[in-house]
């Protein structure tokens, strides 16, 4: 690589951070300066104060725990259903003929509205809130798995076909691998809302995560633990979104979008 | 390296086909000897590959029975391969893989052995998003051959390919089947293409076979007098104009330059 082009690849690097860098900075000076009251926002250095609190007695490795087993096993199981029901009408329009209106007519139902029917149901412990997640990631996962079989390209199967590949085979060699970029996709998107989901469902009378350790700390005024709660959410989101982009990379590799 | 026990032998025989209410094949009767290089030429839209379809097993008769080796067609038949006017390859396997398809056993030697064929064995190892388009039909052709089958479809491959390209191609397809003597079927827009190669031209002509002509000409193929004698006997069968197409030229309010 010549010289110029390292000089720049090294540009693209740093350039992104400058504003959230300067907004950081910012924020530690107005907090200094005083016209920043640290009962409405604490500084980022209070913030990583509490962090470091947290990090000593313990609690911080056991609430994230808690929290992404949450949302993890909330992700495996209304994802899996979803998943597979988006297979079975994908692929049986006899299925989708019965099965994909009903689908439909619950998704339209905003699933964190249900609140407190969920509650009712279930209580306020962990069927509840993994009951949200559950639901909260099934669309997308439904959704994107049923577009992504539908749009296999029809001329490959019949490639297939004529090759003698049968059900299975034809399943895993042309259809399934067909619908991977969709399925990733919808992964992604439901990511996102497992957490958004984690978030409210762990403000239901939570008594341990990092919901229990926001409405906690929001009891006893202790902003800079707010704060970081918030930054520890977007944090997992970020690195759960990574590990989906790495797996697209890895197994669209011949995608032209990821060449 | 010759095919198993050479080509398959297909008898055609009263064969329609029915789209609805739309006939598009109706009476078709056709005798294709064992190893011999049939091309069908025609109109777009006249069931050209409506028949090849049908010999494939991809669809069912209507109307008939089409039997290979004295056995009714009912469904894929193991033995006949398609090579289709786009290259359907698998994108998210490499060349190889691809090729590897096309053998029954999956087995890796004979898929190189097939892409050896086809002068490919290079790019075993590559994505089929890098190839040209006619690297790519190269590369369906030696799927289709890696089995070793009795029977090859060619629906219209070349056509989507550039002049030089098609006519490797066609050299190539011609040497492979003078090799391995299995029974082609070649339907083409191209009645140059139709032949150059083939040892019997068919024109179907609204659903009916037209003309039947045999191609009397030495191989290797030469565009001489003979060759355009041929051309201009299918072309003139092929050009011959619809009667709702007379009836558009003798308007009385037209002109002729």
């Amino acid at each position: 690589m010549s010289r110029n082009m390292l000089h720049n690849k090294f540009r693209y690097r740093w350039q992104p951070w400058v504003i959230p860098l300067a907004l950081i900075v910012v924020w530690q000076a107005s907090g200094w300066a005083g016209w920043l009251s640290q009962r409405i926002l604490p500084t980022p250095w209070e913030v990583v104060k509490a962090l470091v609190d947290v990090i000593k007695d313990g609690t911080l490795l056991e609430y994230v725990a808690i929290s992404t087993k949450r949302a993890f096993l909330g992700f495996l199981i209304g994802g899996s259903i979803a998943f597979l029901l988006g297979l079975l009408n994908g692929l049986f329009p006899v299925a989708e003929r019965y099965i994909d209106s009903s689908v439909q007519m619950v998704r339209t139902i905003p699933h964190l509205a249900m609140i407190p029917l969920v509650i009712m149901w279930f209580g306020i412990g962990e069927p509840s809130k993994l009951f949200l997640v559950s639901l909260g990631v099934a669309f997308p996962i439904y959704l994107n798995t049923f577009h992504g079989i539908r749009s296999v390209d029809p001329g490959l199967i019949e490639m297939g076909r004529v090759y003698g590949l049968r059900r299975f085979s034809l399943f895993a060699k042309v259809i399934l691998p067909g619908a991977l970029s969709h399925i990733l996709l919808g992964i992604r998107f439901a990511l996102g809302i497992m957490w958004l989901s984690l978030i409210v469902a762990e403000t239901i009378a939570a008594d341990s995560g990092i919901g229990y350790m926001a409405t906690h700390a929001r009891e006893f005024m202790q902003m800079d633990v707010v704060v970081l709660c918030v930054i520890l959410y977007a944090l997992l989101g970020k690195l759960s979104d990574l590990a989906a982009k790495w797996c697209e990379r890895r197994w669209l590799q011949w995608h032209h979008n990821f060449a | 390296m010759s095919g198993k026990d050479g080509g398959t032998q297909l008898h055609i025989r009263n064969v329609s086909k029915m789209f609805g209410p739309t006939r598009v094949l109706s009476g078709i009767d056709l005798t294709i000897k064992p190893g011999e290089f049939v091309a069908v030429v025609g109109r777009s839209g006249c069931g050209k590959s409506t028949l090849l379809r049908l010999i494939a097993g991809l669809d069912r008769v209507s109307g008939g029975a089409i039997l290979a080796d004295a056995q009714t067609i009912d469904g894929i038949h193991a033995d006949t391969r398609v090579l289709f006017q786009d290259s359907r390859l698998l994108p998210w396997k490499k060349v190889a893989d691809n090729v590897r398809i096309g053998v029954r056993s999956g087995d890796k030697v004979l898929a190189l052995e097939a892409l050896q064929l086809v002068g490919l064995e290079q790019k075993a190892r590559e994505w089929p998003a890098v190839l040209s388009g006619g690297q790519r039909q190269r590369v369906a052709l030696a799927r289709a051959l890696a089995g070793h089958p009795r029977l090859l479809l060619l629906d219209e491959p070349l056509g989507a390919l550039d002049a030089l390209t098609r006519i490797e191609m066609q050299q190539l397809i011609e040497r492979l089947w003078l090799e391995q003597q299995f029974t082609v079927l070649l339907v083409t827009h191209d009645v140059s293409e139709a032949v150059a190669l083939a040892d019997r031209v068919i024109v179907i002509e609204n659903g009916k076979v037209g003309l039947d002509v045999r191609i009397s000409l030495p191989r290797p193929r030469e565009h001489d007098s003979g060759f355009a004698h041929f051309e201009k006997l299918i072309l003139d069968r092929l050009l011959v104009k619809q009667p709702h197409e007379l009836a558009v030229s003798q308007r009385e309010d037209s002109f002729s330059i």
